[in-house]
């Protein structure tokens, strides 16, 4: 299991949880997961998400590997000028 | 100056500073800007566009226009294809108005014409009948229930209910128990902040020539940060096949997030698909200040609280942000960005965007963060002089570094922010003397960069040269680093080699010149697709010595036997084997595709020292300077220049530069002789000091560079010129009339 971190407006999504475990060893996994287990989040996920591996950012990379104790944060999809 | 105090490779070429490529051109005035492009039997278009700020469109009659001798075609938003996704819906929108008119200057209608004169004769005959509506410029006022609503049905799931219509999304980071955080303070500051709307100011006004013929082909040259975005635009928008569509940038006369996305490219493409001729655009200044991307405007609530020896025990901020008509994300990076300097055990910032009727918010260096880290180091500075503590030993105290929780949820891996603070506070600026009257204000400031989709492409020509194929617009310096990262990689001298910028039709997809990705993100795939081409030179080269293609390694530009059992070869250089190459193979070249990530944070420290003159309000910046993590300086005096352009730019920012709307709701200001950017005479030198951290995600440890040192002027002026006048300063700009107010109240 994975243990992702949700950030705090998409917290209504998962029943109050700033942290839900999901069963994924890739990103794309991990994203399906979270949209099937949490469909409040699935229109986020959609328009778009970052997220940090062990404090690496990453915006799309669906095929990235997840250890068991990485620690993945989700981010809104980074932007920049 | 450079710092440099971690061991790494030693570097031959990464790190010198050669001639700029782009040098010639641009002091001979050779160069070929957006404007610069012509082509036979070309029309004028010019765009009709809103005198009101909000205002339905009940009739467009062109009728009268059309029938003017020399004009060739009108076009308005039934020209082009509505957009079933939201976020292109709204960029096409942007670009011609459908059922409304969102703001002063939105674009309606564009005639093309055989002479400009004629086009502006047209567009006075065409018959726009308004509905007037009610209108808001104000970011607060937008968000009260009683507001006009600029655009109905637009507010995503994550904002509360009972919220006004134009807050369209809502985002919240942190973590800790922020109650019991300021439960152990000594000191708790609450304040409330405003950051007026700027523009990016880029000299070079937005600009196209569009060529479409009858089969559907079209040829499109502007200057853009992206011309592969400019292709899956315009494709999307006039229902075209990306391979019908080829988009060339030119050079760009700046862009800094500005030029990310279209307003007038789809306008001529229309155009030209109705008339059958080419047709070219350029944007008068007015335009560009009503019609393209200011930053957001802002207001902010910051509350910190502190222990009496500096310790912060938790903070808090709400930021409200506008990106104009319509809905934009860059509240979420300002949210995130604003106590990212900080180590925090209680952090929470929350955001709202909102609609106003203003025009919409595009790109510009660190989207986001400036404001947000505005009000957050303005707070911690008056925090420090109310407990008479050194802002710079408080700012080192409660330091981010490697291991910290950030306040947007990623742990710190190696990041240069304590480095950074050290190496100002050891710097001769921060204990020179200020006079009466002086002030010296600092600021810490942070930018994500990342890396994105990136395709190079690298030619060995067979007399030993090398051609480098890339697909991002240079904006800040990217065609010298690469040709020297290539250098470096292929062990031949920079001259040697020529880096071009492709158009969308000879190079695989290139994500938009942005988040301070370039250097990072196309010189990694640089030295890939230079490893690339020295594998097949070095089996090229076994060939020749009949020995395995293992048995050869590349050193100092030439293949050699990897030692002696390999076998006795002279080594053949790059010039060799290319010279060679249609005998042993055929041409060489190597190439490297990939969506780039890993491209490290960056903090900035800005040192300040101002003088304000108290009967006139004016502020003079007496001395400034910068302070970067900035990875491995490919090119330093690029490197500086970045650094230099984000100080300048954000002293335009804290002192003078403001969308000014009135009550009719139209922009007051828009030129330059009254929307006023710093020029040479107002500035010091600005010193720079390049911190060399390496990013561990770079074989050379480059960081991205060019949004960073945008971040932290804003604060450190403010810091700076609250300290000369001895009143703090909750808004920006900080122009005469406001700093005279807040003497006649000090």
């Amino acid at each position: 299991m994975v243990a992702v971190t949700i950030w705090g407006s998409l917290r209504r999504f998962t029943d109050g949880q700033g942290q839900v475990e999901v069963e994924a060893s890739n990103f794309k996994e991990l994203l399906d997961r979270l949209s099937q287990d949490y469909p409040g989040l699935k229109p986020q996920i959609e328009r778009g998400v970052s997220l940090a591996l062990d404090g690496r950012i990453y915006r799309e990379a669906w095929f990235t590997e997840i250890g068991p104790q990485s620690e993945v944060v989700l981010m809104p999809y980074m932007a920049g000028g | 100056m450079a710092l440099d105090n971690t061991p790494k490779r030693v570097f031959k070429v990464v790190g010198t500073r050669p001639p700029r490529p782009d040098g010639v051109d641009k002091v001979t005035g050779r160069a070929l800007y957006g404007a610069d492009v012509s082509a036979p039997g070309m029309l004028t278009a010019h765009i009709l566009r809103s005198p009101h700020p909000h205002a339905a469109i009940v009739s467009i009659d062109t009728s009268a226009a059309e029938a003017l001798e020399g004009v060739k075609a009108v076009v308005t938003a039934a020209d082009f294809v509505r957009q079933d996704d939201g976020s292109l819906r709204d960029v096409l929108d942007n670009c011609m108005a459908r059922d409304k008119v969102l703001y002063d200057g939105h674009a309606l209608a564009a005639v093309a014409a055989t002479t400009p004169d004629i086009a502006k004769a047209a567009l006075k005959l065409i018959k726009v009948t308004y509905k007037a509506l009610p209108h808001v410029t104000d970011v607060d006022a937008a968000m009260r229930a009683d507001a006009p609503v600029v655009q109905e049905g637009r507010s995503l799931e994550t904002v509360p209910d009972g919220m006004s219509q134009n807050v369209t999304s809502h985002c919240e980071f942190g973590h800790g128990d922020l109650a019991a955080g300021f439960a152990k303070a000594d000191l708790v500051v609450e304040r409330s902040f405003t950051t007026a709307a700027t523009h990016q100011g880029y000299i070079e006004p937005h600009a196209c020539l569009a060529s479409m013929t009858a089969d559907g082909k079209a040829d499109l040259w502007c200057c853009t940060q992206g011309q592969y975005n400019v292709r899956t635009l315009c494709a999307a928008m006039l229902g075209m096949e990306a391979s019908q569509l080829r988009v060339t940038a030119s050079e760009i006369g700046g862009g800094f997030g500005g030029k990310t996305t279209v307003f007038i490219e789809p306008v001529a493409l229309a155009l030209s698909r109705k008339t059958g001729r080419p047709v070219k655009i350029v944007m008068s200044r007015d335009e560009v200040f009503k019609a393209t991307g200011p930053t957001v405007s802002s207001s902010i609530d910051v509350k910190i609280g502190m222990t009496r020896d500096g310790r912060i025990t938790a903070a808090e901020a709400h930021l409200r942000y506008s990106g104009g008509a319509f809905p934009c994300g860059t509240v979420d990076m300002g949210a995130q960005s604003a106590f990212a300097s900080y180590d925090l055990s209680a952090v929470r910032t929350l955001g709202w965007n909102v609609l106003t009727n203003r025009p919409k918010e595009a790109a510009y260096r660190a989207p986001g963060a400036p404001q947000a880290i505005y009000a957050v180091e303005s707070v911690v500075d008056e925090l420090c002089q109310k407990l008479g503590l050194d802002p710079l030993d408080v700012r080192l105290m409660n330091a981010a570094r490697k291991g910290t929780r950030s306040s947007y949820g990623p742990t710190f891996d190696d990041i240069g922010l304590i480095a950074t603070l050290e190496a100002a506070k050891a710097h001769p600026h921060y204990v020179a003397p200020l006079a009466t009257g002086q002030g010296r204000g600092l600021s810490a400031g942070f930018w994500f960069n990342f890396g994105g989709n990136t395709c190079v492409s690298l030619n060995v020509n067979t007399d030993g040269t090398v051609g480098i194929t890339e697909g991002n617009p240079d904006i800040g310096g990217s065609r010298a680093a690469i040709s020297q990262m290539a250098a470096e990689e292929l062990g031949i001298p920079y001259d040697k080699i020529r880096t071009i910028i492709a158009d969308t039709s000879s190079l695989g997809h290139n994500d938009v010149t942005d988040g301070s990705r370039v250097t990072f993100a196309v010189g990694l795939a640089t030295i890939k697709a230079a490893q690339d081409a020295v594998a097949k030179m070095c089996s090229r080269a076994a060939r020749i010595w009949g020995i395995d293609e293992e048995a050869v390694v590349w050193v100092d530009g030439a293949a050699m036997p990897a030692g002696p059992n390999a076998g006795k070869f002279p080594p053949m250089t790059l010039a060799e084997i290319a010279a060679v190459s249609f005998n042993t193979g055929g041409p060489i070249a190597g190439h490297f595709e990939f969506n780039a990530d890993g491209a490290g944070v960056s903090f900035g420290v800005h040192l300040v020292d101002v003088e304000v003159d108290r009967e006139t309000g004016a502020t003079k910046v007496l001395r400034y300077t910068v302070f970067q993590d900035a990875g491995k300086a490919v090119h330093p005096s690029y490197v500086e220049g970045q650094m230099q352009g984000g100080a300048v730019q954000g002293i335009g920012w804290a002192l003078n530069e403001e969308y000014i709307y009135g009550a009719d709701g139209r922009l007051q200001n828009a030129g330059f002789l009254d929307y006023r950017v710093p020029v040479a005479s107002d500035l010091p030198p600005i010193e720079t000091v390049i911190l060399e951290i390496p990013n561990p995600g770079h074989p050379y440890g480059v960081r991205g560079v060019g949004e960073t040192p945008i971040v932290p002027p804003l604060a450190a002026l403010s810091n700076a010129v609250s300290r000369a006048i001895g009143t703090r300063l909750n808004s920006l700009p900080m122009s005469p009339p406001r700093i005279l107010k807040a003497l006649s109240k000090g």
